[in-house]
């Protein structure tokens, strides 16, 4: 990891040096190793620029800005396997420009979540060392160790893919996606409950959103304008949840708006600070569009028509709500 | 002094709950938040609940009045201001500051009769940090963890296999005196003990020597037009995460619901990081997120304290440190101005 991180600001300040780039989207150093901040950087700012096992967010959705503010020459952007595709399905849906853009690919084996690293008991976490397999942890009590598999980003423990769907170069050695669980099983366990199971587990998990939007505003698929829910003229414009409907509207809604879209990029769950497992509404509908529809995974390709926005003759009728509403 | 064996927590809750309603942290669908207690009940020494203890004064949501119209008259129904006799217990110090710089908005004229109610029906319980981790930064704004009396009713601690309890006001006297039963008088060895080892700990903390020597009331020509800002709110989502669990964000919105049944006025927590904040018929007055991230920060650190005595309106209890999901936070704007040095 300490190798790429290093690779990462030599090429930063290759790129930024040679003139193929003016400026570059990548993490900047916090306090301690995890708050790390998504910046952008220039020949003067570059030494702040960091990659660790922590840099979990995804850097694509600042790209809509960027792109629209830059008049001349490319942005740099670090993106791992999985922010490719959210990369992707940007360009699809004509919110950046690629010719704007030097994308550096960037190997990932998974990043860490310090929650997960807090609930194992391991509090004032102050420098986290990241061995390959195991983790070395200093912190204000002594130092403690965990392995790394533990303590994973929920989205790493599913991993979709290692794969760069696009990139201009890229960086670190490739991983294997040794790790990952099926991606499916948590809904597939879902759709197995009972309706009333079912809804006494969304109820425990929704009624804790406290409507931040911060699953909403991370999200790259969220690019609108103007949300629906807050524009006061649209009628359900809310900034609280006055009773349960409303708690679970806000999420279903978002869940349906960016169906076929979502590539599963996990930063919803990532960043809720009530630990709603959001993602498994948005890989429910994935995974009923694969059913319905063949696979099909947002952002693997750019430009791709997605099975709800394209017709075919074989498309599923409308039917096959009531088939399926029953179970 | 008092203490009261910790295995014997559930008889200390039960008989508190015997005459008033008790509110505690408790862990549910794996997060800790302040919840009602019932018999069964579990409480959780998580160091801090995600949203603050502020919600159990100022909650998200609350009805203010109802409205019925018909033809041309309108009935309004104020809601009840409530009278239900409450506990806090396991407040932290950080937390319980906030009661105090929440009072100072919600409680001054024009007072708000629904904060001012629970607050006086109160009694807040403070618990010292047993184990206080690298975000909190407390000490930076005057609180003291490991014993947090200055806005508490009564102070415990956890140490060895007991829950030590001290009243220090009145009406963290009154209920002692209401509970006596189930505590056994105590000498305040093993709490000294206690208090000595959590200082240590606060030496050590990476965050709990900021200086906010470039803060203060009279510090708004001088940071206001501060370049620090464009870097500090590049990254800003515009989210809510930092505003909803800050213990001392005090912003809210007043708005109609109209149902089948009449129209309600509520009020629910706003945000200055929306964008619809404070919208008026001009637009909003804060167009960009540099604006709003500003107005957040300038507002804790220069124009609360300049309204309140020096006050400033932060108490270091690092949940923006943990909850925001690009890290950034008040800590690291503090540093910005030179709070590092």
């Amino acid at each position: 990891m300490q190798k790429t991180a290093g690779l990462i600001k030599k090429r930063a300040l290759e790129l930024l040096a040679d003139g193929t780039v003016t400026k570059v989207l990548g993490w900047e150093e916090g306090d301690f190793i995890y708050d790390v901040t998504p910046a952008f950087f220039d020949k003067e700012t570059i030494d702040s620029l960091v990659f660790s096992s922590f840099c979990g967010s995804n850097l694509s959705k600042y790209l809509i800005k960027a792109c629209k503010e830059q008049t001349e020459g490319k942005i740099l952007v670090f993106l791992k396997p999985c922010d490719t595709f959210s990369f992707n399905q940007l360009l699809t849906e004509h919110r950046i420009d690629r010719e704007k853009v030097y994308v550096v690919g960037v190997e990932c084996k998974g990043m860490l979540d310090i929650e997960k690293i807090k609930a194992l008991g391991i509090n004032g976490v102050t420098k986290v060392i990241d061995n390959g397999e195991s983790l070395n942890i200093k912190t204000i009590y002594g130092e403690k160790t965990c392995e790394r598999s533990e303590v994973l980003l929920e989205k790493c423990t599913t991993c979709k893919s290692k794969e760069l769907v696009v990139f201009d170069e890229v960086l670190g050695e490739k991983a294997e996606n040794e790790n990952s669980q099926d991606r499916f099983a948590q809904v597939a366990a879902l759709e197995a409950m009972t309706t009333e199971e079912r809804y006494a587990f969304w109820q425990g998990e929704l009624s804790k959103c406290i409507r931040c939007n911060a699953c909403r505003n991370v999200c790259p698929a969220c690019s609108c304008m103007k949300c629906v829910f807050d524009n006061i003229q649209s009628g359900v414009a809310s900034k609280s949840n006055a009773d349960t409907f409303e708690e679970k509207m806000f999420h279903i809604i978002r869940a349906f708006h960016v169906a076929g879209r979502c590539t599963d990029c996990g930063e919803c769950s990532r960043v809720c600070p009530q630990g709603i497992p959001l993602h498994l509404l948005n890989r429910k509908f994935i995974k009923d569009i694969n059913e319905l529809y063949g696979d099909y995974q947002a952002g693997e390709e750019a430009g791709s028509r997605a099975p709800l926005v394209n017709f075919t003759f074989d498309d599923a009728e409308p039917s096959v709500i009531h088939e399926r509403g029953n179970s | 002094m008092y203490y009261i064996e910790k295995a014997k927590l559930s008889e200390l809750f039960s008989k508190i709950a015997e005459n008033r309603s008790l509110y505690l942290p408790v862990k549910k669908n794996g997060q800790t938040n302040f919840a009602h207690w019932e018999e069964g009940t579990e409480y959780c020494d998580d160091l801090k609940t995600v949203k603050s203890a502020k919600d159990h004064f100022f909650p998200q949501t609350e009805s203010l009045m109802h409205f019925k119209t018909e033809g041309k008259k309108i009935q309004i129904n104020q809601d009840k201001i409530p009278d239900e006799k409450t506990v806090l217990f396991g407040v932290r110090g950080c937390d319980a500051k906030s009661f105090k710089i929440l009072d100072s908005v919600f409680m001054s004229e024009p007072q708000d009769a629904f904060y001012t109610a629970r607050r006086e029906n109160s009694v807040v319980i403070t618990t010292a940090c047993s184990s206080p981790d690298e975000a909190c930064f407390c000490g930076v704004f005057g609180v003291d963890p490991a014993d947090p009396k200055a806005d508490s009713d009564v102070v415990t601690w956890f140490a060895g296999d007991k829950l030590y309890w001290e009243a220090v006001s009145e009406k963290g006297e009154a209920l002692t005196e209401e509970i006596k039963d189930v505590l056994s008088s105590s000498d305040e060895k093993e709490v000294e003990e206690e208090k000595a080892r959590i200082s240590e700990i606060t030496k050590l903390l990476p965050l709990n020597n900021m200086s906010l020597s470039a803060f203060g009331g009279d510090k708004t020509d001088a940071l206001f037009n501060a370049p620090q800002w464009d870097k500090l709110s590049e990254a800003c989502l515009g989210c809510g995460s930092c505003t909803f669990v800050c213990p001392t964000c005090q912003c809210y919105d007043v708005r109609d619901y109209n149902g089948a049944n009449g129209i309600q006025r509520y009020r629910c927590w706003d945000s200055c990081m929306f964008s619809d904040f404070t919208m008026m018929a001009h637009g909003t007055n804060r167009p960009t997120q540099k604006q709003r991230f500003r107005q957040r920060f300038m507002h804790k650190l220069v124009y609360f304290p300049a309204n309140n005595n020096g006050e400033f309106s932060c108490v270091g209890c690092g949940r923006c440190v943990a909850r925001c999901p690009i890290s950034m936070n008040i800590a690291k704007v503090i540093k910005s101005f030179g709070g590092d040095k």
